[in-house]
């Protein structure tokens, strides 16, 4: 019998630890299959961040290293300097790349350093139970802004795609979601061509990737999906930010 | 000139510890400015990539350490340096590397403190380099030069100590180590490295590796750190370094480490022509610190004298040792003040080394 769909070989036999709805577990296995796709998996080196993806080690089926809150490109640029025929990425959420680890990636980027980065942006601190983000949506109700996010007092949203686009280290910015099937697809095919950048060493690539967090946002699985599709791609806007690559570069 | 001919050149401080870590195969070097090791970062800049290696100047010194984080787990010879202030915002780093069980080495070129301080010699780092600095149960093997032969020679091991035990080694030397120039012999360049079977380097051929220091499970954690345990007491076995001085007849004994106590060689050697039955004891590695030694030279003598650039640190493992409990006398200079041979040895005498 013809085999037409299989877990990917990238991704380990594993009981998830990621709450029901959650988007981590969508975004692994595309990162999962593209590898498997690209038939890199026995040269790639992951980078976990701090927060719900410090295990990613316990599901991708290939190297990946833990790294202190918001360094992961600070890890990523020394191994890729000095692995360069290995395809290294990060993967991180919105507290370790867009608040504490402002510096390394704005950075890694200046740098224009080799990289895939890997970027889900949910709106929340996911692990610590959902106090605000540097990503909060104005008025979005949080552990630590229980009446909302008040931009007068609390401060406004950082956008990292459009911020990072003013770099000129930067080779590919996109800014994608995972609120539809449609919207899947689109995602795996920007993840891809982040890694293909890497493979054909044209520099510095970042997918923004708008996930959910149910639990945190005290919604069942649809009604984030569908917060994502209402609410936050308003603000967090999807779509090409550079592409050097592309027809618009 | 072709580099490798050369046996024997005048350097800085940060410079033979620059070429040490090149002769010993180090192949990655993330820095960034402070004084007083400029000299470091901007001698590494020429000297990394003339030797086949990467050198980054990072945006921030935390950004140097996890740079070096990266450059061990995936199994090269790696090194960083600083002075005070961006050694303590290196300290998270160095608590990741000891929790992951990373090889990396970490180079103080200690300037006067807390807070901005100034940018003389100081030793006033003592505290945080020996007691971990970082957060969490760990231990940082630390190594006291004296001269600039010695930075060489004690980074040039520095490495192979790290890869041994899988550990982060520190060097706290002083901004008159790091800028002083001195003849410096140079050893063999090391070709043969030892492998890292746990290093990340892609999983071609084998099951994919992971560096982690993260356990939720109960009690993993109390496991891994009981195995850290045993790594501690063997290097506290066997990788304790000191000196002695004029130690054949003695009366009294001082302790003294890196360039203060270079400083109290030359007072003691003052003391003796004046007929003071008094030696000099240097421990090189900080931590583990050489108690058993020092704790058997005390038993000969019938007083302890202590002379630091600091408030008074070392004196504290100086008391562990002290079983006998003899009056031990301290003479500090905190705030980046160098003393002086005469200086130390008018301590002496005031406390009666002489009686």
């Amino acid at each position: 019998m013809e085999v037409i769909y299989k877990k990917p070989e990238s991704l380990k036999e594993e009981v998830t630890t990621y709450c029901p709805g959650c988007g981590h577990g969508i975004i692994h296995k595309l990162i999962a299959e593209i590898i498997d796709e690209l038939d890199i998996r026995e040269k790639t080196i992951g980078i976990a961040p701090v927060g719900c993806a410090v295990l990613a080690y316990n599901f991708f089926n290939f190297d990946v290293t833990e790294s202190a809150h918001g360094r992961a490109p600070a890890v990523a640029t020394a191994i890729k300097r000095l692995l360069p025929d290995r395809v290294v990425f990060t993967y991180q959420g919105d507290g370790d790349l867009a608040a504490i680890g402002t510096a390394e990636i704005i950075h890694a980027a200046a740098r224009g350093e080799n990289i895939t980065v890997i970027f889900v942006n949910n709106a929340v601190y996911g692990m610590t139970k959902g106090q605000m983000a540097p990503t909060t949506l104005p008025e979005q109700k949080t552990t630590t802004t229980i009446y909302g996010r008040k931009v007068n007092y609390h401060g406004y949203p950082l956008k990292v795609c459009e911020l990072l686009s003013q770099i000129d280290g930067v080779y590919y910015l996109e800014r994608v979601s995972i609120d539809s099937v449609p919207n899947i697809i689109k995602t795996k095919a920007a993840i891809k061509k982040g890694f293909l950048y890497q493979i054909e060493n044209k520099g510095f690539s970042l997918i923004e990737i708008l996930s959910t967090c149910p639990v945190n946002w005290k919604m069942s699985p649809k009604q984030a999906l569908n917060w994502i599709k209402e609410v936050m791609s308003k603000y967090f806007v999807p779509g090409v930010y550079k592409d050097k690559g592309g027809q618009n570069g | 000139m072709d580099k490798k001919k050369i046996k024997k050149q005048l350097l800085t401080g940060c410079e033979a510890a620059g070429e040490a870590a090149i002769h010993a195969g180090c192949k990655f070097y993330a820095g960034y400015p402070i004084t007083p090791q400029n000299r470091f970062p901007e001698y590494m800049s020429k000297r990394m990539p003339e030797s086949g290696g990467v050198f980054i100047q990072a945006e921030s010194e935390v950004s140097a350490i996890n740079m070096v984080f990266g450059a061990s787990v995936c199994g090269f010879r790696a090194l960083t340096s600083s002075s005070s202030p961006g050694i303590s915002l290196k300290q998270e780093g160095i608590s990741y590397l000891a929790g992951c069980e990373l090889p990396a080495v970490i180079i103080n070129m200690n300037r006067g403190g807390p807070g901005l301080g100034d940018v003389t010699p100081s030793q006033s780092d003592y505290f945080q380099a020996t007691r971990g600095g970082g957060h969490g149960d760990y231990r940082t093997i630390v190594y006291a030069p004296w001269d600039v032969q010695e930075i060489y020679d004690l980074t040039y091991i520095a490495f192979d100590i790290a890869d041994k035990y899988r550990n982060p080694v520190l060097i706290l030397a002083d901004g008159m180590i790091a800028q002083i120039i001195e003849s410096v012999k140079f050893k063999k360049e090391k070709k043969k490295l030892p492998e890292k079977k746990w290093a990340l380097t892609g999983c071609k051929g084998r099951k994919p590796n992971s560096i982690k220091s993260l356990f939720l499970t109960p009690g993993v954690l109390e496991k891994h750190n009981w195995k850290l345990y045993k790594k501690y007491k063997k290097i506290e076995e066997k990788e304790v370094r000191y000196k002695t001085y004029f130690c054949e007849d003695i009366e009294s004994i001082l302790v003294s480490f890196g360039t203060c106590a270079r400083i109290c060689y030359e007072s003691v050697k003052i003391a003796r022509e004046n007929g003071i039955k008094i030696g000099l004891f240097r421990p090189i590695t900080l931590w583990p610190f050489p108690y058993n030694e020092l704790e058997k030279m005390i038993e000969r003598v019938k007083k302890i004298y202590v002379v630091e650039m600091n408030l008074g640190q070392m004196i504290e493992d100086v008391k562990i040792a002290n079983k006998k409990n003899l009056p031990i006398y301290f003479y500090g200079r905190p705030g980046g003040g160098v003393p002086t041979p005469e200086e130390i040895y008018n301590f002496l005498i005031k406390n009666g080394s002489n009686l």
